[in-house]
Formats: C-alpha cells, structure tokens, sequence
C-alpha cells in the first residue's frame, strides 16, 4: 500500500533501533506512556517491545474510550435498548462490552432489544427518519476524534427537525485525562507519546502544559511503527538532554492549532461536564462533554429517565496501577486467568486497544519484566 | 409425480409454506426447480435418499451449514459457497469427494427468482467440481424466522488407503504452507453490505480445492495436516492446529499472500487479514524436506499460483503462534474473542 508501506520498512526499522539502543543511556529507565489506544495496538502489533532495549519501557495509557467507559454508562446504556421504543445505535467496538451484571449490548440484542451497529454517526439519523414512531438513541463514546461527528448529527438532527432523536452522549477529553494521570499519587511516567487522530483536532499546542507544568516531555505521534520509533527516540532524547518540550513527528497531519471547523462545531453543540468518571482512574474534573441547553432536545439524558448509576470496578482488579505506569498487566493477579479478552474484569482488558488486552493478545510469548 | 396445471413462476413468484407442506405445490418446487437443475441418475430415481457403492478405502464423512449476507457477494453466492465449502471439508482428509446432499430452509416470501438464480449457481458448481447433489430436503419457515434461505450440504468421500491426514500430527521442523492469498472472501462479503459502502474489485476465493488436495497428496503422502482456514481465518486455523498437534508455530508475515485491495480494505476497517474468512484456501502441515517440492507442486495448479511457504512448527508447552512482522519485530497470533468488528478510531 502506498503511503502506508514505507512506514513499515523492516530495514528501516533495523536502523532505528540501532540509534535508539545506541542513545538510551545504561544507566536508566525510560518509562514512555503511549496514552492512545491505536498506539498501544500498533506497537504490539508491529512487535516494537521487542526491538527496544529493556531499559525503554511503554506504559499503555488510558486512551481507548471503550476501556475508560465506567460500567454505570454501559448498564445505562443497555437499560435505553431495553426500552421497547428505542432503537439503540452505536459503533461496534461497544456491543461487546458487559456492564455490572456481565451483559452486553449483544446480550440484550440477542434476547429482543433494538441495538444497531452503525459505521457512520449520519446513518443514524437515517433510522431516525425511517422510522417515526420510533426513538433513535445515539450511544456516542470516543475522544475528540470521534466528537465532531457527532455534533454535526445533532446539528442536522435539528435542521431536519428530527423529534425522534436523541444522543447519549460519553465523549471524553484528552488534555484533562492526561492532567488526571499525571496528578495521581506515585504515577511514574518519564514522558508521553501523544495521540494522532485526537491531535488532527485539537492540535500540538493543547498539551503545552504537560511540559510547562509537569516537566513531561511529549512527542506527537503516527500510527504506523515507524512513527511510533521515531516518536520513541525524540522522547529519549529530550529526556538524555534534560528538556520537556511538544514535539510533532506527525506534522504531516498534525497542525499546531488542529482543525477550526471541528473545534467550532464541539464548541457549538458541547460543554464540559464538571466531572466525569474514567473507569480504572476515578473521578476527572472538566474530562467528558454534554450537550448544551440550546441542544437539550436532543440529549437522551434529559430526554430519559435513566435509573442506572455508578458502579465500582472488580477489586481484584488493578487497571489504575496500570495505567498509572505502577505495574504491567502481567504483574496483575487475575491477569490471562479471570481476566481475559473473552471475560473482561477490568477496563484495560475490555477492547483489543487495552493495554492488558494487548498484551494477552500479541505480547503473552514474552517475557515479564519489572516495572 | 402429480403434475401442476401451471408451472412455477420463477420470475414474480415467492416461496410460501406450501412449498413446504408436502403437497402438490412441494413436488412442483423439487420437480420443476430442484430436480431440473440438480438433475442426475440417482436424483431421477426419487427415492427418499440415495443409495451408491463405493471403492474400497476409508470413508470421509463432513456437513456444513451455510448462513451468509449477502445471498449473492463478488466471486459468489450462497448457493456455491454451500458445495465448495462441503467439498473442501471431505477434501481436507486427503479424501475425493464423491456425493452431495443439500437442505433448503427456506423463508416464506423469499423471491423463486433468487432461488433459481442459487440453484442454478449450485448446480454449477457442483458440476464443475464433479460432485453429484443425490439427495435433498426442503422445508419452509414463517416469514420473519429465516434469512431467506439458509442451506446445509452433506458431503461424502474415500481417502487413498494410508493417508493419515490429521490436525494433531503436526511436529516440530514440519514447513507450513497456504495456497494463495488470504482474505479475499471475508473483504468481498463485508463490501458488498449494504451500509458500509466502499468499492473493491475483490471477489470471494470461493473454489472446490479437491483436485488440488488429490495431487499434493499423491506427490506426498506424508503430508500432517490440511485444514481450509475459513471463520477465523488463518489465525483460528493455525492455533487450532498448534493446540491440537501440543507444538508452536512461528509464521513469517513477509511470506503471507495478502492482495493489496484487500490489505487497504482491512487497514480502513480496523481488521486484521490474518483473522478474515476464506474459501477457497487450505493451510498445509508437511514435513520440512518436502516443502519446496509441494510448492512446486501447488504452484503448477490453477488454485494454488500464489502458494507460499509461510512458516515452520516449533517445539513450545504454550502452543503459542507467533509472527515475526515484516517491520521486524515478534509478536503473537492469538485467537480471536469474539468476533472480529470494525474499530472506531
């Protein structure tokens, strides 16, 4: 494929690790968290751990939206599809997940619920209006990648006059989530790879305050393996020199202000919630959006009273000492034995974009290492 | 047979439940639909199952359900799908199938005209594949309780007397090879949905693999392991058969076939090639000094140009497989958890 195949070129990539083992110095440990998801499946995918030394150390960050989802939205989630008069849309990633009482929306599905799996935020609006009688709920999860599209569907829910559609709205932010992370008791994170789709909107300058307030050196990256070395090495060598700077080895997609349109068009239809809850993580101030009051006709929130609240995770569970750089997914005891792909406990288990998902998935052949 | 007044109307008509019922309007179906396109020496004796001898050998028995959306795909429908992938079933023992049977479920409604269409496609292919369908049933589900058609075929076979062709006998040193290119069937039948529009010129690799069975084992007869990575693509076959034979395997990701429409379909839906559906393909298990010589041999056939020596079996407790990637690095081909869905970002 071109444009894809030439970052994926083994020779290359050779030589990358070469420069990289050459410049990490002996002496330490470079703890480097890759906070996206589509990261965390690329470097597994690739093999990457396997071509760094054992002193440079990917930590998998909290940045696969279906994992952070807390179980309290899933449960309220699967209580909307169970309402006779609702037609439930979602991506796929989400109909897997189980809530607190271990079923999923493919469960409920399976015993008569109206969940659709939708590829486009636009096609659900076309259910809407082929289907009057019925009530269209968006189940909208993601970052800030995945939050434009689903406000221009609200945007042209409201110019088509569409009564019968609402969002249930989970988008969550990035900058806050990071800011979570870093202010957590004990976290041990030397610097960041930073998202690329999520940077595409928001753009490079949005994390200038993980280096100026936290010292936190963090390189934009792509999502091909190349990127991801490259991105790799820039941290090391921050790091080797002492400096916490942004990098962008994504400029060719990345911009330093991201994309106005989508920014306007969040703005528009989004605000912040006070607070919103990360599952694995806690309570994060100013983390997730709503709809605003001008959009309330269409929030599913308002529209539903919805009885599902939160719920505590498993405590055998040790996702929040993961995904804080404490301990690696095979340091956990229920680790590939309670906790697997097929019968996720934990949030970083829950999609193939989690980090412990990850690791049973493509890393289980290698071997433990301490944190 | 009683005869109907009026023929069946193939172009406006529908299946209704008296398709099913056993009465006059059931053996029109089988007689003007079934019998006329199928038709063959031991269908024409009507009997309620059909009986044939056989050589002497070691009988080969394997059924598949077929359920498929879209009905009709590019390089396919269900209709071919149900023979090949029947055929490829009895095949994969190192056995040459012989007979079919087929039974339609067929839901009330369903148009005749997409009946006939893969009837005829079956017929076709059963043809073409010289696999007799000699017995059927039909029957007929309310509206709303079927798929529009479902079909299971039945296939039996002979294996040559001492072909010992099976999942648990792959060893360490054996070479590991794939007949040609991976996914296509999976990315023709996921493009060709409805709500997910984008356009390949990938068409289904359906294709009845028997006559290359036939000859890769009569230039080896020593081959391990045949199996026909369909659901769950290569990955499932490969740890399937890993878990089976106790032993590991490493794959080289350099050596996968991969056609280049079906690796950008892939990259654009989040899935993994490794994990999508084939049908026309077979995975081999053969000791290692026979390898290049049985690529020759497969490459010298129609069905396998593209075939490639993808790996070897390792001696591992874990039965892992694992892939050294093209980008250099090492990691694992786990099963799939579930089914594999397009991601969201």
């Amino acid at each position: 494929m071109k444009h894809v195949d030439e970052y994926r070129n083994g020779r290359l990539a050779r030589a990358m690790a070469r420069a990289i083992a050459a410049e990490a110095r002996p002496g330490r440990v470079y703890r480097l968290m890759e906070f996206c998801g589509g990261h965390t499946h690329g470097i597994h995918r690739y093999g990457i751990p396997g071509l760094l030394p054992d002193n440079v150390r990917m930590i998998h960050g909290p940045g696969c939206p279906v994992c952070v989802l807390p179980m309290g939205r899933i449960d309220a989630a699967i209580e909307l599809a169970n309402r006779p008069e609702v037609i439930l849309c979602t991506y796929a990633d989400m109909l897997r997940v189980p809530g607190s009482r271990r079923t999923s929306l493919m469960q409920a599905r399976a015993l008569g619920a109206d969940v659709r799996m939708l590829y486009s935020t636009l096609d659900a609006l076309k259910i809407a209006r082929e289907n009057p009688g019925r009530e269209v709920v968006f189940f909208a999860i993601g970052f800030e990648t995945t939050t434009p599209p689903t406000a221009m569907a609200v945007k042209e829910a409201q110019r088509l006059g569409l009564g019968n559609f609402t969002v249930f709205c989970n988008h969550v932010l990035t900058p806050p989530a990071m800011r979570g992370i870093l202010a957590q008791p004990g976290v041990m994170i030397d610097g960041f790879v930073g998202p690329g789709h999520v940077s595409a909107v928001i753009g490079r300058d949005a994390y200038e305050f993980a280096a100026r307030e936290y010292a936190k050196p963090l390189v934009i990256s792509g999502f091909e393996p190349l990127d991801l070395m490259h991105a790799i090495r820039l941290l090391i060598r921050q790091l080797n020199e002492g400096r916490a700077e942004v990098e962008n080895e994504y400029a060719r997609v990345v911009s330093d202000r991201g994309n106005p349109i989508a920014l306007d068009l969040m703005d528009e239809v989004f605000e912040q919630r006070p607070s919103f809850e990360w599952r694995g993580l806690g309570m994060i101030p100013h983390s997730a959006l709503r709809l605003r009051d001008e959009f309330a006709a269409f929030d599913a929130e308002q529209r539903f009273a919805l009885a599902a609240g939160p719920v505590p995770d498993n405590k055998a569970c040790e996702c929040a000492d993961i995904l804080r750089g404490l301990k690696q997914p095979q340091d956990c005891k229920v680790f590939a034995t309670a906790c697997t792909p097929d019968n996720p406990l934990g949030a970083c288990m829950v999609s193939s974009e989690g980090a412990c998902a990850a690791w049973y998935t493509y890393g289980r052949h290698r071997k433990r290492r301490r944190a | 047979m009683s005869r109907s007044t009026r023929s069946l109307d193939l172009r406006q008509g529908h299946v209704d439940m008296s398709h099913g019922g056993g009465g006059r309007a059931m053996a029109q179906l089988i007689e003007e639909l079934f019998m006329e396109h199928f038709d063959n020496e031991l269908l024409r004796q009507q009997n309620d199952q059909a009986a044939f001898n056989v050589a002497a050998g070691r009988m080969v028995m394997a059924t598949d359900s077929h359920v498929v959306f879209p009905l009709f795909f590019p390089g396919g429908d269900i209709g071919s799908l149900s023979v090949h992938g029947t055929i490829n079933d009895v095949a994969m023992a190192g056995a040459r199938p012989l007979y079919l049977s087929a039974a339609f479920i067929l839901e009330e409604g369903f148009p005749l005209a997409d009946l006939e269409r893969i009837v005829r496609s079956m017929a076709r292919a059963s043809r073409a594949a010289g696999v007799p369908v000699v017995t059927g049933d039909t029957k007929v589900v309310e509206r709303g309780k079927g798929d529009g058609v479902y079909i299971t075929t039945t296939g039996i076979g002979v294996a040559p007397e001492g072909a010992r062709i099976s999942a648990d006998r792959a060893q360490p040193g054996d070479a590991i090879l794939i007949n040609g290119a991976l996914g296509d069937h999976g990315v023709a039948v996921m493009s060709s949905r409805e709500n997910l529009s984008f356009a390949t010129n990938i068409e289904s690799d359906s294709a009845p693999l028997h006559t290359l069975v036939a000859a890769m084992v009569e230039a080896c007869p020593d081959i391990h392991c045949l199996r026909d990575p369909t659901r769950g693509g290569l990955a499932a076959t490969l740890n399937e058969l890993a878990g089976q034979s106790e032993v590991g395997m490493v794959i080289r990701e350099r050596d996968l076939p991969i056609r280049e429409e079906v690796a950008g379909a892939c990259e654009l839906l989040g899935l993994d090639p490794l994990y999508v559906a084939n049908e026309g393909k077979l995975v081999a298990i053969v000791p290692g000094e026979a390898a290049q010589r049985l690529l020759a041999l497969m490459r010298a056939h129609p069905l396998g140009r593209e075939a490639a020596v993808i790996g070897r079996v390792i001696e591992d407790d874990h039965c892992f497989v694992q892939m050294k990637t093209a980008f250099g690095g090492t990691r694992m081909v786990d099963w799939l958890a579930a089914e594999q869905l397009p991601r969201i970002c």
